[in-house]
């Protein structure tokens, strides 16, 4: 199920492919290997640090900081519908980073470098198929967690 | 082990060549390199081609380079690491001259990527970001730049208009070498006019897509004490990787790889970065070179923006003369190309054969090859007699 994440997939086969269906059950999973404790955001089913393949899905709380970020006004094929967006790299608290889509919850001229922010689960509206992705929004955002209706 | 040194160097017209396929490309800048050698082809052991394929229609491309330039049955082989490919192909036909394998490889970067569309190019070149967790968000290469540049910005206090000053001065020297793809000076208003392309960059932040071909023949000391009028020794190689992805990088406001690579390559030429004279970094974007200038240690972390703000890096500005041919920026960036010519223009200036654009006493000069966002890198030191 990995091909529902992005706008675009690149990687639709992958051992970290349930990480799609809890973002479409609005929660966002990161890795923790069962051997060692090593904790990895994004997911990765073989661990860094001790080479275990043994691994566990860890809710990550979705809240952190603003590393960096940028407007793109020239788009790449596959995404001039959507042109311009802003991309920002997020800390994430539970340690880890995500890069995602700015939100409609913080305005061009809100955003700020280091400013804490909200980490939030999507399904892409405008697609017939299952497209699901995060979004980087204002603390304090709520979505539905479950699962998902559509 | 043998010393490696240059016997001859070549370069091809940079640009959008609608009049050549890539082993034409190639062919110019062998030619010339031979000339400049003064040898004939079966001197040649060996090639190494330095390219990106995913550009190219004709797949396998040393075959056909090799053919075209009549090099069969010589053995060759290709080097891929993203825009670093040349250097990597630097780095092997030097390690299989040290080997003794070999003891005259024609090192060949050839690039042809105007036959993509822009869109398509920042497709391509988006995906050497990390494809799983990033690309689906329509990360572009320039985008990458743009974050590395924000959170310098925002650490250190560098402005925009000293990281276009870098563009200033790569143009200032591009209108002054006739292979560059932009022989003209720029001005900061009209750079600062210029569309944005990923904030806080600009089209005037940003390199040009290119066409074209370098070629340097590498050879081992016997045969440069021989054959070599000035000779030039590829003394130091550095080469370091950094993660993929973005999103595990110790810091955004540097290459750290280009860090390490720099600090291999200047222990294993005995010198360190107040010796180099002349240098060639890889200013794909301006904050790159801004960055490089702080990586390669000719500053400290966080003063790249104080260090061209008071034009050091131009010649006679008191510190290292960095790309003095145009750099990327000026000169175009057939990517596999890149790193072959930046060699080409060191070993120049070390030959003292750059007329006007001659550093002076330049002894040790050095190339920085980024490959992606700093996932590779390739630092080279030279050395004249």
């Amino acid at each position: 199920m990995f091909q529902w994440f992005g706008k675009v997939n690149f990687t639709p086969f992958t051992k970290v492919t349930e990480f799609a269906q809890h973002l479409k059950d609005g929660r966002l999973m990161g890795s923790k290997c069962t051997k060692c404790g090593a904790t990895s955001f994004p997911p990765r089913a073989d661990c860094g640090e001790c080479m275990s393949g043994d691994f566990e899905y860890m809710e990550y709380s979705g809240r952190g900081t603003l590393q960096t970020y940028t407007r793109i006004d020239a788009a790449p094929t596959g995404f001039d519908d959507v042109v311009p967006y802003t991309l920002g790299v997020v800390d994430l608290e539970e340690g880890g980073r995500l890069l995602a889509w700015m939100g409609e919850t913080i305005g061009a001229d809100e955003i700020a470098m280091d400013m804490e922010l909200q980490v939030v689960p999507r399904i892409f509206d405008e697609s017939e198929e299952i497209k699901v992705y995060y979004s980087i929004e204002k603390p304090g955002t709520t979505w539905h967690k479950g699962d998902s209706a559509r | 082990m043998t010393r490696v040194g240059v016997i001859g160097i070549g370069h091809g017209l940079f640009g959008r060549r609608s009049d050549a396929t890539v082993q034409e490309l190639a062919f110019e800048a062998f030619r010339d390199a031979l000339a400049d050698a003064k040898i004939e082809r079966d001197v040649i052991d060996a090639s190494v081609i330095g390219s990106v394929p995913e550009y190219h229609k004709q797949r396998s491309l040393p075959g056909v380079v090799q053919e075209y330039l009549g090099l069969n049955p010589k053995p060759t082989w290709l080097t891929e690491v993203a825009c670093s490919s040349g250097s990597a192909a630097m780095r092997t036909a030097w390690m299989s001259i040290k080997a003794g394998v070999h003891k005259v490889v024609a090192v060949i970067g050839a690039q042809k990527m105007t036959e993509l569309t822009t869109p398509e190019i920042l497709a391509l070149m988006g995906r050497v970001g990390e494809v799983q967790w990033e690309s689906g968000f329509g990360t572009t290469f320039p985008a990458y730049y743009a974050m590395f540049a924000q959170r310098h910005m925002h650490e250190f206090g560098t402005t925009h208009e000293q990281m276009l000053g870098c563009a200033i001065k790569n143009h200032y020297y591009g209108a002054r070498n006739q292979n560059a793809l932009f022989q003209k000076e720029i001005t900061l208003e009209k750079a600062l006019a210029s569309d944005d392309v990923s904030t806080p960059l600009k089209v005037y932040d940003c390199c040009a897509n290119a066409d074209g071909a370098a070629c340097v023949i590498l050879a081992s000391e016997d045969r440069v004490k021989e054959l070599a009028q000035k000779p030039v020794w590829l003394d130091g190689i550095g080469c370091a990787t950094a993660s993929m992805s973005v999103l595990r990088r110790p810091h955004l406001v540097g290459l750290p790889s280009a860090t390490d690579a720099a600090g291999e390559a200047y222990e294993m030429a005995g010198v360190t970065a107040k010796d180099i004279k002349v240098a060639e970094v890889h200013d794909c974007f301006t904050i790159a070179e801004l960055m490089a200038y702080e990586d390669l240690g000719f500053c400290e972390k966080g003063e790249g923006g104080a260090y061209i703000g008071d034009k050091a890096p131009y010649i006679g500005g008191g510190g290292v003369a960095v790309n003095v041919d145009g750099g990327l920026k000026a000169k175009g960036h057939p990517i596999g190309s890149t790193g072959v010519s930046q060699a080409v223009e060191i070993i120049k200036q070390l030959r003292g054969d750059c007329g006007e654009r001659q550093v002076p006493d330049a002894d040790v000069g050095l190339t920085h090859n980024v490959g992606g966002i700093g996932q590779y890198c390739f630092v080279h030191v030279y050395r004249r007699d």
